[in-house]
């Protein structure tokens, strides 16, 4: 079952399917086994055994329901990024394709918070929107065969990072030491859909640091109170 | 029970029901292809239904047993299950012991996965609560990929009274029926609006054929095209098991275990959960119909599937308290018992 907010990539949107999530696992309905936020709906799983027939009546009233009450604010996670050299091979690419240095091209990067509007493609990754415009870059047109866990990339307008060493076409500016996936870590993933990210460059030393933190299993991500819901 | 993979077959992986729960963090279900027959291998096992198995396809392996003994129960469809090379029966509880040798001689029927339940599942460790392998993620299962020869496998504690049920099989009138060859039940939606009319008239009127390109993600179907409404991208949402998504070649896509969490491309309708086990019981070449049903439908078929899965729990449970004889064996006998101030005379008879 899918409760449709709109077709379109908007923030509005995303929060109400946000907001019919978290009233959901407040307040759950009985046979609902799982709850699947996206850019503009959320899929309702249930088990039919358990439901009746007027389950969809049951959501579009719970939906209609919360009208009106808007969130603002938000968590905001930060994530180190150590960005250019063999970490982010296509820096110099993604500067000349938008006219700016390399270190402009960070600074823009690195100089708002970027919205998470769902997870999916592959575990733990991250649909991320707000991306400085004139950072857009096309994709490859020769994919990678690898790229390693923690890639942050720029595919047209997205920006993004790899959870799990997989092949793409995005074009490589950073990485990050931070595990964004790990199965055997409760929760799994690093991110959720309706958090913030900011990534913060960060140079040699403490990129040794953070991983090594990582490695021990000792590194507490920064998470940051946002006073409204807005980029910059 | 530990036993030797000597020959892997095609593809046998570690299944359970799935991984469920993950979805919303981008992380597939995977789990069993054909889920009724997955669940009914496991209540003939003595398992609870959704217990970890070996899932294979069309050519299933060898496997030795080196230790222990235990029951195991195939289920799905008809691959040659063998016990020391003679054919042993589907759906029933098998009892195999140190030295034995579980083998498949090859497909003879009702599709290309198989079941291969031991009492007690397979026991490898869960990977966010389920002990599935989902490939391309190379996560949970047996090392997170397909088995190869020369592996071992554990089985995990048998569950209680798991040998009092050796010889159990599943009831015909519990078993699936798919001796017909009719359409897949489809719940239209979730867009289902993105596509005309006469695209919708196509969808459900034309046989489409299950092309080379289908896998445990997905099957790609060949066959006339469905068009658009308004182009063939939408902002993407969920993919639910059992969804039929159109790209914009307008040949349908049938996502199944191992699909991702989301995707761009609309989806015309849903298949319902049993004949998602129809439709991955299919191969290249074969045909499928659709057929639109209402949700309140899909609901009935689901509870009536339920009901049939607790009856065979029932079946399998009364089974291992009815006391067998050995063959030819016929006795009866009187008994005087005295409760209380009164006596009671109980005559029996037993026969095999």
């Amino acid at each position: 079952m899918v409760v449709e907010f709109g077709t379109a990539i908007d923030r509005a949107v995303n929060a109400r399917v946000q907001q019919l999530r978290r009233d959901l696992e407040a307040r759950p309905l009985g046979g609902i086994t799982e709850l699947v936020p996206t850019y503009r709906s959320l899929a309702v799983y249930f088990d039919p055994r358990r439901v009746g027939e007027g389950l969809p009546e049951l959501l579009a009233s719970r939906a209609a329901s919360l009208e009106g009450s808007a969130e603002t604010g938000g968590r905001c996670v930060v994530i180190p990024v150590g960005y250019g050299g063999e970490r982010g091979p296509d820096l110099p690419e993604v500067a000349r394709h938008a006219g700016l240095s390399e270190s402009e091209v960070v600074s823009r990067h690195t100089g708002r918070d970027y919205y998470c509007y769902m997870l999916g493609f592959t575990p733990g990754f991250a649909y991320l929107g707000g991306m400085d415009e004139t950072l857009a870059t096309p994709r490859l047109a020769n994919p990678r065969t690898k790229i390693p866990a923690g890639s942050v990339g720029i595919a047209g307008a997205q920006t993004g990072i790899y959870p799990i060493d997989s092949p793409g076409g995005w074009r490589l500016i950073g990485r990050t030491p931070l595990r964004l996936f790990d199965p055997d870590r409760t929760p799994p993933t690093l991110l959720d859909a309706g958090l913030w990210v900011r990534f913060v460059a960060v140079d040699e030393g403490e990129y040794a640091a953070v991983t090594d933190q990582v490695r021990r299993g000792a590194y507490v991500p920064e998470v940051r109170d946002r006073e409204g819901n807005h980029e910059a | 029970m530990r036993l030797e993979v000597r020959r892997p077959g095609l593809l046998s992986t570690v299944q359970d029901g799935g991984r469920w729960g993950y979805q919303g963090k981008g992380v597939p279900v995977a789990g069993a292809m054909d889920l009724p027959a997955f669940r009914r291998g496991n209540l003939v096992a003595g398992n609870e239904p959704e217990e970890a198995a070996l899932e294979i396809t069309v050519l299933g392996p060898t496997l030795g047993v080196l230790e222990g003994e235990g029951i195991v129960a195939a289920a799905g469809a008809d691959l040659g299950f063998a016990l020391n090379g003679a054919p042993a029966p589907l759906l029933t509880a098998v009892r195999v012991r140190s030295g034995d040798e579980i083998s498949f001689a090859g497909p003879r029927g009702g599709g290309c996965r198989g079941y291969l339940c031991f009492a007690g599942g397979v026991a490898v460790p869960p990977v966010m609560g389920s002990r599935s392998t989902f490939l391309r993620g190379a996560l949970g299962g047996f090392h997170g990929r397909a088995l190869r020869a020369g592996d071992v496998l554990e089985t995990g504690d048998l569950p209680p009274l798991a040998f009092a049920g050796e010889g159990f099989s599943c009831p015909p009138d519990l078993d699936l029926d798919r001796s017909a060859d009719r359409p897949l039940r489809v719940v239209p939606g979730p867009q289902d609006d993105a596509f005309t009319a006469e695209g919708r008239e196509i969808f459900f009127s034309s046989a489409y054929r299950v092309t080379d390109e289908a896998d445990r993600m997905g099957y790609r179907l060949e066959g006339p095209p469905v068009a658009h409404s308004r182009g063939a991208d939408i902002v993407s949402d969920a993919v639910p098991l059992g969804a039929i998504q159109i790209p914009g070649h307008g040949r349908p896509i049938c996502m199944l275990a191992d699909r991702q969490t989301t995707g761009g491309y609309p989806k015309i309708a849903v298949i319902c959960s049993d004949d998602v086990g129809v439709l991955a019981q299919r191969m290249a070449g074969d045909t499928v119909r659709f057929v639109a049903v209402t949700f309140a439908e899909a609901l009935r078929w689901a509870k009536e599937e339920g009901d049939a899965l607790e009856n065979l729990r029932r079946a399998r449970s009364t089974w291992r308290s009815r006391p067998r004889f050995p063959a030819g064996w016929d006795a009866s006998g009187r008994w005087t018992l005295t409760v209380g101030e009164r006596a009671y005379a109980v005559t029996w008879r037993a026969r095999s």
